[in-house]
């Protein structure tokens, strides 16, 4: 195929022009896999501080926040993990999490601690653009979204737009979801910031697909079922998804 | 964009992206729904005929003797208890909306059997979320969903109760929200979801009001009723908030006392008070009625708690059976464990002119008192 191999071609070029951002729950190996992360590829880091209660979850993350808030990673100490991860890595650290945490640290307090320890940015999954409008954070949106809200969010939003690929929670889907597509075109058509599309991305063939159409791409349940078998799993696959995105065509 | 009700500090919309234009679609729907008069008829005549409303007032001279305590009947509602109120309502709503499918939580069962019974009814596709652990304890609700043509999912993670039930059955309405109506049961959730449900349970109080009036020629002292979410205490309160001489007391299972040992926080897409730790994690709540086992609470009942229109109090495990055995043994009728919270509590008030809501029957419950 003469497409792809100049495609190839072209990636080998402009190499990290798509950007790859690993979600990682916080815990204590965070700060190792997060390193290994990097050294895979990846170009942002976000990291998860759990809540009993995540609505924008499914089963994988869903586990993973129960497991490490049964290890005690409550904010203070999710907030020293993203200290130490800030320590060995140099890529933009952004902490996810839900509204209720910051509503107990208060919602200041937490983007200054956040980024005293190291934070680029904020992702607060159940927390809409029109809410809270003063907290700084990278906005969502989703393909239920009217084009008004596209550009608010968009508006708002801190560096660059999340956008949802679908409709339902986090984790694995078999193949791109058909959604993105419309959902990159308005979101396209309404702003000029880089667009990261998250949410049921797990292979490189989804990640390759994905950037085809955005900028950058987010993968986190998968990443976090591959953290679960170590760091050198973890480098393995984060560069397959690197590979897989740097020989796509660009927009 | 819409402006969303707010009870002071507490309520609003703290969901994911993906729900907003779902809610925005249902306020715009609630609100013609409540301009249209041929919605209130329908809905008015459907609980006359369906649902047999209005509910009785029973005066329990044997259960507090020397007193003027009434009992409102929502054990008498069709499906026996208030659930039904909103889930007709909300029925209403979905089909002026255009959506076949319906996603319910239920606790105790009595709301998942409301849910699925108005599905029948309308021929709606229903899925209905329960904790395993409630499955078990309020095992014939499930199968009176069975019969009704609902789908009852099990929720096996976390507390597997009322909690994890609400998340999954939210995750849900995330998944399919082109095609699906979430009818939640309770005044908890993200706007306007606490008003729908206020408004649709608010019959409980206007009926309830001039009951009242003309069986003692004057108002109650106090009305209580009791709180989990707080669906039938809102409900009754509704009728007399205006009436500031008529006292207002929620009663809250002593394990799950979110107005009374809570803190604010969100839960569920709505900011209120909750149990959960200086973190903002949400707390197991504990209680032997499933529809009291919750860590949050309507938003509305936060506010009136903070204003003082209205006290809540608490009942334990042990005082609940007491009054449940009391009435029953006293009047010939089982309530349900959740109202019998508000009877222990009513029995030790010193007013002598009590409303009570009896919020629903207790065959339910049979199996978990004889325990």
């Amino acid at each position: 195929m003469s497409g792809s191999l100049e495609a190839r071609v072209v990636g080998e070029s402009t190499t990290a022009v798509k950007t790859l951002a690993i979600y990682l729950m916080c815990g204590a190996r965070t700060p190792e896999l997060a390193e290994a992360a990097v050294e895979g590829g990846a170009d942002i880091v976000e990291l998860g501080f759990p809540f009993s209660d995540p609505l924008a979850d499914g089963p994988v993350i869903r586990r993973a926040a129960e497991r490490a808030l049964a290890d005690g990673m409550r904010t203070d100490a999710c907030l020293a993990c993203l200290g130490e991860v800030r320590g060995r890595v140099d890529v933009p650290l952004i902490p996810m999490t839900y509204a209720s945490l910051l509503e107990a640290f208060g919602y200041e307090r937490f983007a200054e601690e956040a980024l005293a320890a190291g934070a680029t940015s904020l992702i607060v999954a159940d927390l809409p653009a029109d809410a809270r409008p003063d907290l700084k954070r990278v906005q969502l949106v989703a393909p239920t979204s009217s084009d008004e809200r596209i550009a608010l969010a968009a508006g708002g939003t801190d560096g660059w737009l999340y956008l949802v690929t679908l409709t339902g929670t986090t984790g694995a889907r078999e193949g791109l979801s058909p959604t993105l597509a419309s959902l990159a075109g308005r979101a396209r058509a309404a702003t000029e910031v880089p667009l990261y599309a998250g949410f049921g991305i797990s292979t490189p063939a989804d990640a390759r697909a994905a950037v085809e159409l955005v900028d950058g791409v987010v993968v986190g349940s998968r990443a976090v079922e591959v953290a679960d078998l170590g760091p050198g799993a973890l480098r393995d696959y984060v560069a397959e998804l690197r590979a897989a995105i740097d020989a796509a065509v660009p927009v | 964009m819409t402006e969303t009700v707010t009870y002071g500090e507490y309520g609003g919309r703290y969901v994911p992206e993906t729900l907003i234009p779902a809610l925005d679609e249902l306020e715009g729907g609630w609100r013609e729904a409540l301009a249209d008069p041929g919605f209130e008829a329908e809905l008015d005549q459907l609980r006359r005929s369906y649902g047999g409303r209005p509910t009785p007032l029973t005066l329990t001279e044997r259960f507090a003797p020397g007193k003027r305590l009434y009992l409102k009947r929502e054990d008498l509602m069709h499906t026996g208890a208030h659930k039904l109120n909103n889930a007709l309502g909300q029925a209403l709503l979905a089909r002026r909306l255009g959506k076949g499918r319906i996603v319910a939580e239920t606790g105790a069962g009595m709301h998942g059997v409301a849910a699925a019974t108005v599905c029948a009814r309308f021929g709606f596709e229903c899925v209905v979320y329960m904790g395993a652990e409630d499955m078990r304890r309020q095992a014939p609700n499930v199968q009176r969903m069975h019969l009704l043509g609902a789908e009852v999912r099990p929720v096996e993670f976390g507390t597997r109760t009322l909690k994890e039930a609400t998340s999954e059955a939210i995750r849900d309405w995330i998944t399919n929200v082109e095609t699906t109506h979430y009818l939640i049961g309770s005044c908890v959730g993200p706007a306007p979801y606490p008003e729908i449900v206020r408004e649709l349970q608010a019959v409980i109080g206007r009926e309830a009001r001039g009951q009242f009036l003309a069986a003692e020629d004057g108002l109650p002292e106090v009305a209580i009723a009791c709180v989990g979410g707080g669906s039938n205490a809102i409900g009754l309160f509704a009728g007399f908030l205006d009436d500031l001489d008529v006292r207002l007391v929620g009663v809250e299972a002593a394990g799950a006392a979110s107005l009374g040992a809570g803190r604010t926080g969100v839960l569920h897409g709505s900011r209120s008070s909750l149990l959960a730790d200086p973190d903002g994690q949400v707390l197991d709540a504990h209680s032997i009625s499933a529809g009291l086992d919750y860590p949050g609470v309507g938003p509305e009942h936060a506010l009136l708690r903070d204003t003082g229109r209205a006290e809540y109090v608490r009942a334990t495990d042990d005082q609940a059976v007491a009054a449940f055995r009391r009435l029953a043994e006293t009047e010939g009728i089982i309530p349900a464990l959740e109202p019998a919270h508000a009877l222990a509590k009513a029995l030790e008030l010193e007013e002598d002119s009590i409303l009570v809501c009896l919020s629903g029957r207790g065959d339910k419950d049979l199996a978990e008192v004889s325990r």
